[in-house]
């Protein structure tokens, strides 16, 4: 059943519409050069990523790229994230985002055109499909005689292959999360644990279908960022256009000759349908822009080839802005301000929070203290007339060596003494607290005034650890309570 | 119904579905055919499940599912492997020593969990769940310690309790009383008696005397009495469980007139013995949970 026909008897409106099948046909050209290259680039990356080898020294993996899901650790390159730094993560998605607007400020959905993984894998699996199939005629021929030696041989060997790149793509993603060249012998060998094949299980099936059959169904039905996107684009942003104030009205070539001749008005289109043909979401960019259209630029492409083909200027559809289609109808020149308000916002924005996490990146210490002063109770009178606080205190070893911590209270009038449950003490009664090699330790540390100290009902202090080996220190605040 | 006066959307050439609101039209746009099938897999994957699955109510019970699927059945699994995991990890308590348990980083994180949890089920109805005592609840934070506050004092004192029923539980080896002597219900001493005494007690550790005791009187009182438990200085003794007095830290109060009922009635703290109720790796792990809280000696 389609959309346009009625279905089912009595005239009742049909209750689903068979998607339209979209058969892009092949183009060259400067758009589609790009495309091919982000491409190669991004499953590029994807793909070889994992491999990559970063030598941390003898106690940390050695993958540049590392979820460490079990000893809860990020690793990229050389930095290496905590659980307790998860706020990185924050600020990245705080850039992601406002790159994207940026983005679409600029250029609209070029995400879409480019970068996303969807049309990304789309992409290459048209690319299969037409490698076996052949181009968009061929391929609507193929899908009318079904059942024939050539239909069975070409759609058996495309799935196989789609399902090697499905299989593949979800293979990659697993080698995020544990050490590559071993996960992919323990793969290979059946040895690997569970989660790890059900997760390329999961990701090949969501591969080839979202590639393979859904498509551009995905962009339409599925994706939110088209709609978030028409609220963040504007007047000034870049999108792929159809010139309308050049292309029409449309004759074809013969018909606008004699028209011309008559002395009569003729655009620049000649409705040949190249620009739908090779549209990868079955869009007509000459109805304007709409949800469908991803940005890719590839009708661009097509629309050159015929132009250039029929002896006309080129770029009747190419990425022009809202505001001067009505310049140019209006006589004005064509503007282009890509510094308005609202991308120096974003711009800002993006520097500001870059330059925050590339500051604490770089001033951040390899050794954490955290303290938590115990509620109940919040002190304790000793026998001596004395105040005791009890404290539990973790303390981050960020380092791949062992390093052992001298722990020390500051603030508190002489006469204080400071206790560690199962840690030894230096001569001036400091504990001392080996810490393994990018491990946390957590202690109880009992902090005790003497009656002499007559303190007020809350003192604040600090605790301080000191590497014993560089000296390296931190100290964290607290306070030390009393009645 | 609507397909009689069929109309088309001149903007979209679309059909409409006859309904109108104040002037808008409602286009008919049929659903994608994926989305439709998806709809139906979502009705049938809900038969199938209501069918494996614990899903409708009856009058007392429900439908169990063909699956045998229950939550409690889930809940008992994960306890009894919770259980199993924590004997195995409290494996490596049974030979060691406390020492040994607090030298070791993985055993002592184990036993300080494991107490904490034993502490909050077991002792926290008597000394609190911050381990802060009451009156005649000893406060486990601080640094007096009636039976001694080393690790091995605490682990006895744990296993066997104070003038409880176990037979080596802890108690004054002294002859004539279990706990302290009542010395006035017994009519050993006399009110005045027990008065100088009490102000004498109560001067050891510098607390407030009423005017005009007679401390000379109350030291010889002491001395006679006294002083064969808490010692001729007061400073008590840990073997006896009697308290040191020269302290600030009163179990039940160190005013004057507390010290005098104390005195006259005596005072006969009970602590239960634990080793039969709770395993030995337990009865550890609360030893060395309650030494970190203010363990001294
Ligand atoms: S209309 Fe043009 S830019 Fe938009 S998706 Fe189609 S081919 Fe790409
Ligand atoms: S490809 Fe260019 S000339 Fe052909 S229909 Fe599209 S806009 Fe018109």
């Amino acid at each position: 059943m389609r959309a346009d026909t009625q279905g089912g008897g009595g005239g009742q409106s049909p209750l689903y519409a068979a998607a339209k099948k979209v058969y892009p046909q092949a183009v060259k050209g400067t758009f589609r050069n790009i495309r091919w290259a982000v491409l190669i680039i991004t499953l590029g990356i994807y793909y070889l990523l994992p491999f990559v080898r970063w030598d941390r020294g003898p106690n940390a993996p050695d993958q540049a790229v590392l979820v460490d899901l079990p000893g809860r650790r990020f690793y990229f390159f050389w930095i290496e994230i905590w659980p307790q730094e998860v706020y990185y993560f924050t600020g990245l998605l705080i850039i992601a985002a406002m790159t994207l607007f940026l983005m679409n400020a600029i250029a609209g959905r070029v995400w879409c055109g480019y970068l996303c993984w969807q049309t990304v894998w789309t992409d290459l699996f048209y690319a299969v499909e037409r490698l076996i199939e052949g181009d968009r005629r061929d391929r609507m021929k193929l899908d009318k005689n079904r059942w024939t030696g050539e239909w069975i041989l070409e759609k058996v060997s495309k799935h196989t292959i789609w399902l090697l790149i499905a299989w593949w793509t979800g293979g990659a993603w697993v080698l995020y999360f544990a050490d590559a060249p071993t996960l992919v012998k323990d793969l290979a060998t059946g040895q690997a644990p569970f989660a790890a094949y059900m997760f390329i299980g999961i990701l090949t099936f969501t591969t080839y279908v979202f590639a393979g059959f859904m498509r551009e169904q995905v962009c339409i039905y599925m994706c939110p960022w088209p709609r978030i996107q028409a609220a963040l684009t504007d007047e000034h942003a870049l999108n792929v256009t159809y010139r309308y104030d050049r292309g029409e009205p449309r004759a074809s070539v013969k018909q606008a000759d004699k028209l011309r001749k008559a002395g009569e008005q003729v655009g620049d289109c000649i409705d040949c349908n190249q620009c739908v043909a090779v549209c990868p979401t079955g869009v007509d960019i000459r109805k304007g822009l709409q949800l469908g259209c991803i940005q890719c630029g590839l009708c661009i492409d097509a629309c050159n080839t015929v132009m250039d083909k029929v002896g006309r200027e080129g770029n009747l559809i190419a990425y022009d802005t809202d505001i001067n289609i009505q310049r140019r109808m209006e006589g004005k020149e064509p503007v282009f301000k890509p510094i308005r308000a609202r991308t120096m916002v974003y711009v800002v924005m993006i520097a500001l929070v870059g330059a925050l996490m590339t500051f604490t990146l770089a001033t951040r210490s390899f050794e954490g203290l955290n303290v938590l002063h115990d509620r109940n109770p919040l002190y304790v009178q000793l026998s001596d007339g004395g105040v005791r606080n009890g404290y539990t205190i973790r303390i981050l070893n960020k380092r791949t060596e062992e390093r052992v911590f001298v722990l020390s209270v500051e603030g508190m009038p002489k006469g204080t003494t400071l206790q560690a449950v199962g840690i030894t003490e230096t001569a001036a009664g400091d504990p001392v607290i080996p810490i393994g090699p990018d491990q946390t330790r957590e202690l109880r540390v009992l902090v005790n005034a003497d009656s002499s100290a007559n303190l007020g009902k809350s003192v604040p202090i600090a605790f301080r650890i000191t590497d014993t080996g560089s000296g390296e220190s931190v100290k964290t605040e607290d306070y030390f309570k009393g009645p | 119904m609507a397909n009689h006066n069929k109309h088309i959307d001149e903007a979209t050439g679309t059909e409409t579905t006859g309904h109108e609101w104040d002037g808008l039209q409602e286009l008919n746009t049929p659903l994608p055919r994926w989305w439709v099938m998806v709809f139906y897999a979502t009705i049938i994957w809900a038969i199938g499940y209501t069918i494996l699955m614990p899903a409708w109510p009856l009058v007392s019970s429900y439908t169990t599912g063909f699956l045998g699927a229950s939550q409690r059945s889930q809940a008992i699994a994960a306890h009894n492997a919770a259980v199993e995991s924590r004997s195995a990890a409290g494996s490596g308590l049974v030979d060691a020593s406390l020492e040994e348990i607090q030298g070791n980083q993985g055993l002592l994180e184990f036993a300080m969990a494991n107490g904490r949890a034993a502490f909050g089920d077991n002792c926290a109805p008597c000394h609190g769940t911050g381990a802060t005592g009451a009156k005649g609840y000893p406060n486990l934070n601080d640094d007096a310690w009636l039976w001694g506050g080393s690790l091995d004092a605490i682990h006895t004192t744990i296993q066997h309790g104070i003038r409880g029923e176990d037979d080596d539980t802890r108690e004054s080896p002294v002859a004539y009383a279990i706990g302290m002597q009542a010395w006035g219900d017994d009519g050993l001493l006399n009110e005045q008696q027990i008065r100088n005494v009490s102000n004498y007690v109560v001067s050891l550790s510098g607390g407030a005397t009423e005017s005009g005791a007679d401390l000379e009187a109350g030291k010889t009182v002491f001395e006679e009495n006294c002083a064969a438990c808490h010692g001729e200085e007061g400073k008590g003794s840990q073997d006896l469980g009697a308290p040191n007095l020269t302290d600030k830290i009163w179990l039940y109060g160190g005013d004057v007139d507390t010290v005098v009922e104390t005195v006259t009635h005596g005072r006969k703290g009970v602590m239960p013995a634990w080793s039969g109720r709770l395993d030995p790796v337990t009865i550890k792990s609360l030893a060395v949970y309650v030494h970190s809280l203010g363990g001294g000696v």
